[in-house]
Parts: C-alpha cells; structure tokens; sequence
C-alpha cells in the first residue's frame, strides 16, 4: 500500500505542480508551541511536515536549526515528544515525516522506531547521516513497517553512486541544493537544478529539493523543476524573531501561503 | 617485516568496520571527498617515495626517532617495576600530534587542496596543524571550543604566530566535541578546496585507519628500542585515551604480541560515578558520534552528554572505534584516572625526573603507577609521553595554588 505521502506526490504530479513540505523541531520552542506553529503552516498551504528529531550534534545542521534544536533539547524533548508531534501533524490531516540522524535511532532501537513511525501514521523516515553502506538494518527494518527511507543526496554525488543512493529511496529523494549545512540562502545554489536533472536519469522517484529555500521567487524556481521544495530554517526564523504567540503565528501562515502560491504558479 | 604483517592483519573491510564499531556516519555531501581521501592514503601507502618524504620530515624537522627514557626515580614509586617513557614531548611541537599531521599534510598536497581545517581541545593537535600549514604553504583554519581557549590560551597564541586563524566555538560544550562538529560543518561546505585534517583516530573512514597508520611509527620504533635495551618485549604497553591516537600509535606494533598487555587510560574525571568525567570505553555505551559507531557518553535517547575532564586534550565523550574493538575481544584495557591521581602523577614526574608532561600524558603515568604497583619488581612498563607541559603550567599552578 502506498503511504500518505506517496498518494501525496502522485496527487500533485496529476496537478503539474511541486508539493510544498515545511520542517520543524519538535518541541520548538515548546511542544505545545511546536503544535501550534504546524497548524498554522498547514492553514497557509504547506502540503507535507518533516518533523526534526533535535540531536545534540547536527554536524548537517546550519546556526538557525541548530540553535532550535539546543532549545529543545534544553525543554527536556525526546522521543515520546517526536512521536506526539507526528501524531498531531497527521491528525491535522498532511502526510508526515520524522528527520532524525542515526544516533537517536539506533539507541531507540531501528525497528522500535520504524514501527512507532507507523504507529503514529508517519509517513517515513528522513536520515541525514545515514550512509546506504550502513543501512542495511535500517532498510530490513523499515521495510517491514511499509514506511518510506529517505537518503539525502548532495551534488558532490557522483554519478557512479547516484543510482545506489536514489534506488535506496521511496516516497521521495532529498536533494540538497548546494553544498554545506542548512539555513536561508540569498539564492538557491544553480547546483540544485543540475542535481535533479541527473537523479532523473537514474529514477522515477519523485525528487524534493532543500537547504537554502526561503521565499516566494526561490520556491517557484525551485518547483519549475523538482517534485518537491522543502523550507525549514526560514519558518525557524520567524519563531525566534517573533516568538510563537499571535504575530509569530501569522507570519509563519503567511510564509506558508506565499510558498505554497510559488509551487502553484511554477510551471 | 613481522610487525607490519600484524598491522596489515588488523585492517578492516575498504567501510573501515572494526568488528561492529567504525564504518562512516556522515553527510552523503562528504562521502565522494572521504572516497578521495582514502584513495590518496592507500596509494601513498603503496608509494615509496611518499614514504620517503615522510621520513625525510621525521629525520630533519620533527626530530624522529624519538628517544626512550629509563624513569629510574619515578620507578620507585611505581612497586620498582622498570619505567620506560617513549618521549614524544621531545617532538618539534611538543607532541605526538605532528606524526599524523605531517603524514595528512602531504596528502592534503597530493590531493591538489590548499587549505586545512582542524579541531583542537588541548591546542596540539592545532598547533602541529598549523605548524605543517606554515611548512608547506597552506591556508589553515582551528576550531577550539571557547572553553580550551582560555584554559590552554598559551596554544592558541601559538597558532595565531604561526600564522593560523582560530575560531572559538560557543556552541553546545564549547569544548572538543563541538569543536568537531564546526569543523565538518565547514568541511560540507568548503570540501572542494579542503582538507580536514582530524587529529585522532575517531571520526569517518578512513580517518581511524589512517590516523592509525601515521602513528604507528611511536610503536614501530618503541618495539625496538625496548627490545635494544632490555632484550625481551614489556609486560605491559600504556597511554591516555582522548581520541586514542597516541595510544593506538604505541599499542598497534605490540598487537600481535600476545603477551604484552595493552592498557589505555582514561580521563576519570571527578569520578567515573560522579558522572563528571570522560571515560568513554569505561563509562559509556555503543553508540554513533562524529562519524562513526564506537563507545559513546550518551543518555538514552542517543543525545551526547557532556564530558569532563581537568585535560582539555582528553575531555571528548567520544573514542576511536578500534580502541572499542580491542576492548571487546579482551586485546586491551582501559581503565579511568581521576583527575586528582593524574595531577598527582604530573607533579611526580616532575620532581622525580625533571620533565613536565602534559596533563593528558599525567593520566598514562598515573596508570603506570597503579599497574607498576599491581605488577612490582621485575616488570617492565612502556609509556607514551605523548606530549610536554608547558602548554598546562597555568592550569597546574591553579590546581596546586601556586602564585603566577
Ligand atoms: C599530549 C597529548 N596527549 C594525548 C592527547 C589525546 O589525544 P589522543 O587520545 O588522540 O592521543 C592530546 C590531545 O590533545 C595531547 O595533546
């Protein structure tokens, strides 16, 4: 059976247009915050979430997540509030995923945690730091929970190694627009459309393009021409600039709208 | 050779697995830079004149082989067991850090890259690095938590003459740990013309090798100078555990010796049990940190807990993966030295044969001290002094209050 989110990308393939998917730490800047903050993402347009698993050393991670994730890890977040969280984005009615790096995963245990990602009605896994070389685990244990494994592919990805990492993906392949850590660029790396061009000569895996996008005229080019744009750190921003009361909120359904109007009006 | 078949036999799948421990746990961003990175090391490995150049280095500006000191009056202090200190304080740097420096550093070169990055806690490993930086003409970078900017302060000056730019950390720990996670940040970023050059045998394959394989050359000379001196091989082998690349240096030639005990020391901190320390392999658990699977400081959701240690140099909660191999086949042990026995052992070496070690390098003759002690008279001991102290004077004339 297809996943949420795979019934997601084949809707919006049939309407020619990007899905838009929005990330979050969970518990920034408090769970009861972080709720409020998704509902307000999805209420402006944001199609899919990505749920961050804060991690004590996101070495993928740029200042502004990793200044998110150090608050909520202060806030006491761990697994259970994760989970609470994938819950609650489902229930708000969007395909969901978790992004979390290994070391988190394999202390809770690979098929623990596969099968509570099921259990919530996640969608899938997003694993930054998980090699296809130590995967194979993960894969037998994900697998079995009918859940999507997420790899991330960078454009120093060679073309020899592309179809290895691509073939390892379902639901989506992330594809990090240029080289370095996450956080909002003044413009989205040229990188990230030629990265797509060549994963599309090795798979017919819908391709979601992150790290950098942060506003309207970056989310339309990006979604000319990848299947997905995936925005974190500038609704993070919003958050640590405003807080998470009325205004902050607001801005966040704003954004939200503004990027979601950018895939629509792509191509 | 026989040692070099021992090493050789040691060496793991081309993913760098120790038994369960090791592999690569990193941004796919920089798989294709450590795929080059291996690929220059095993083909250096392969090249004679690489070696050459290397050698040359050793002989003419690091001052190799580092000699082998009979601690005659330390030894009465340590059950009568016969002392032997492997001296890589004498080192141009004052570690055993510019072994593995130098070897990367004519890597960097044979990649085409012109600048390096670097972690440092104790300063060391970011000194050496800049020192190779000035040598060869490379742009150098130091990641240094804020915390050992201040506590080893003498070490960032000298990074600073040597022409380097240190950039203090304030996230997180502010030590090592975070450090490290600085310097793959900017290594995602900037990996086209750059070469981290990661100062311990923890991180990503084929970091843990390769670090390995430029320090072996403590153990490879040690092995003979003791055989020279006393014809038979040491009972025991000993070295602190940061990273645990001196001590990998030292125990890697003795690996095929079964008789010869290999004992790492870790930092005890305030006490294993106190919660305040840095043993990793004595106080952690399997885990992923920085790369690779190994022992980890961790809580039980896979978050790094802080470490403590009066060393900045071993105040890491992670340690190489093969240190947690040979741990788990039973080849060596490790055991923690609070920070009180180390500081009790650095003022002994002191008085009692005039060398100032490192604080780091204090924990190694602390064990010496308990092992002699365990074993008496008629053993004899090997002991990296993996570093000198002049770098820690400020941190040891607070510990012993005396007035600067
Ligand atoms: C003198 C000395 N010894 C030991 C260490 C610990 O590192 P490793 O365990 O990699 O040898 C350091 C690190 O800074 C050091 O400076």
């Amino acid at each position: 059976m297809p996943t949420a989110l795979e019934d997601l990308f084949t809707k919006t393939k049939a309407e020619n247009r990007a899905v838009l998917i929005g990330f979050l730490p969970a518990g920034f800047p408090t769970q009861k915050e972080s709720k409020a903050i998704i509902k307000a993402m999805i209420d402006g347009g944001v199609d899919a979430i990505e749920i961050g698993y804060p991690y004590s050393d996101p070495v993928m991670d740029g200042p502004v997540i990793q200044a998110a994730s150090e608050q909520a890890i202060a806030n006491g977040v761990g697994v259970d509030q994760v989970f609470d969280l994938l819950k609650t984005s489902v229930e708000y009615g969007v395909p969901s995923v978790v992004m979390s790096y290994w070391s988190p995963i394999e202390k809770y245990g690979a098929a623990k945690f596969a099968a509570a990602v099921s259990d919530a009605g996640g969608s899938g896994v997003v694993t930054p730091d998980l090699t296809i070389e130590e995967s194979e685990l993960w894969k037998s244990e994900a697998s079995d929970k009918s859940i999507n494994r997420i790899y991330v592919v960078a454009p120093s990805t060679s073309q020899e190694r592309l179809p290895k990492v691509s073939s390892e993906c379902s639901g989506f392949i992330y594809a990090a627009s240029s080289m370095g850590v996450t956080g909002t660029r003044s413009r989205v790396s040229i990188s990230a459309k030629s990265l797509v061009d060549r994963i599309r000569t090795t798979s017919k895996t819908p391709v979601a393009v992150g790290l950098g996008v942060s506003n309207k005229e970056q989310a339309t080019e990006v979604a000319s021409y990848a299947d997905g744009v995936i925005v974190g750190s500038a609704f993070i921003k919003i958050i640590q600039e405003h807080g998470a009361g009325r205004s902050g909120l607001k801005k966040i359904k704003q954004l939200a709208a503004e990027l979601s109007e950018g895939v629509r009006s792509a191509r | 050779m026989a040692i070099d078949k021992t090493s050789q036999s040691m060496d793991s799948s081309i993913l760098g697995h120790f038994g369960p421990y090791g592999g690569r746990f990193v941004p796919e961003a920089l798989i294709s830079a450590l795929d080059q990175l291996n690929d220059a090391h095993i083909s250096a490995q392969a090249d004679p004149s690489f070696h050459a150049e290397l050698t040359e280095l050793h002989k003419t500006y690091s001052g190799r082989p580092s000699i082998l000191t009979d601690a005659k009056r330390f030894s009465e202090h340590a059950g009568g067991a016969r002392i032997l200190l492997k001296r890589e304080d004498l080192n141009h740097t004052g570690s055993h850090k510019i072994n593995n420096v130098l070897g990367q550093a004519l890597l960097t070169k044979r990649m085409g890259k012109s600048r390096i990055i670097a972690e440092t806690g104790a300063g060391q490993h970011g000194v050496a690095s800049a020192t190779a930086a000035a040598l060869f003409g490379l742009e150098c970078v130091v990641y240094m938590g804020e915390a050992d900017t201040k506590r080893q302060a003498l070490n960032v000056a000298r990074m600073k003459l040597l022409g380097a730019t240190v950039v203090p950390v304030t996230q997180g720990s502010k030590t090592l740990k975070d450090a490290i996670n600085e310097a793959m940040r900017d290594w995602v970023t900037n990996v086209e013309d750059t070469h981290y050059l990661l100062g311990t045998v923890a991180g990503p394959h084929p970091f843990p090798t390769m670090v390995r394989d430029f320090q072996r050359i403590i153990g490879v000379e040690a092995r003979e100078q003791v055989l020279a001196l006393t014809g038979k091989l040491p009972d025991a082998v000993l070295a602190c555990v940061g990273g645990g690349s001196n001590a990998m240096g030292i125990f890697h030639p003795f690996i095929g010796d079964k008789a010869v005990r290999l004992i790492g020391l870790e930092a005890g901190g305030k006490g294993v049990e106190s919660g305040f320390h840095a043993a990793t392999i004595s106080g952690g658990t399997p885990g992923v940190l920085h790369g690779t699977r190994s022992y980890v400081l961790q809580d039980k959701d896979g978050q790094t807990i802080e470490s403590h240690s009066i060393s900045a140099g071993l105040d890491y909660p992670g340690v190489g993966p093969e240190h947690a191999y040979l741990n788990d086949i039973g080849r060596a042990e490790y055991r923690p030295i609070t920070d009180d026995q180390a500081m009790y052992a650095f003022s002994l070496l002191c008085k009692s044969e005039g060398i100032i070690p490192a604080i780091e390098t204090a924990h190694a003759l602390a064990g010496a001290l308990e092992i002699g002690n365990e074993l008496g008279k008629g053993a004899t001991l090997l002991i990296n002094l993996s570093g000198r102290g002049d770098k820690d004077v400020q941190t040891a004339a607070e510990y012993f209050g005396l007035p600067l």
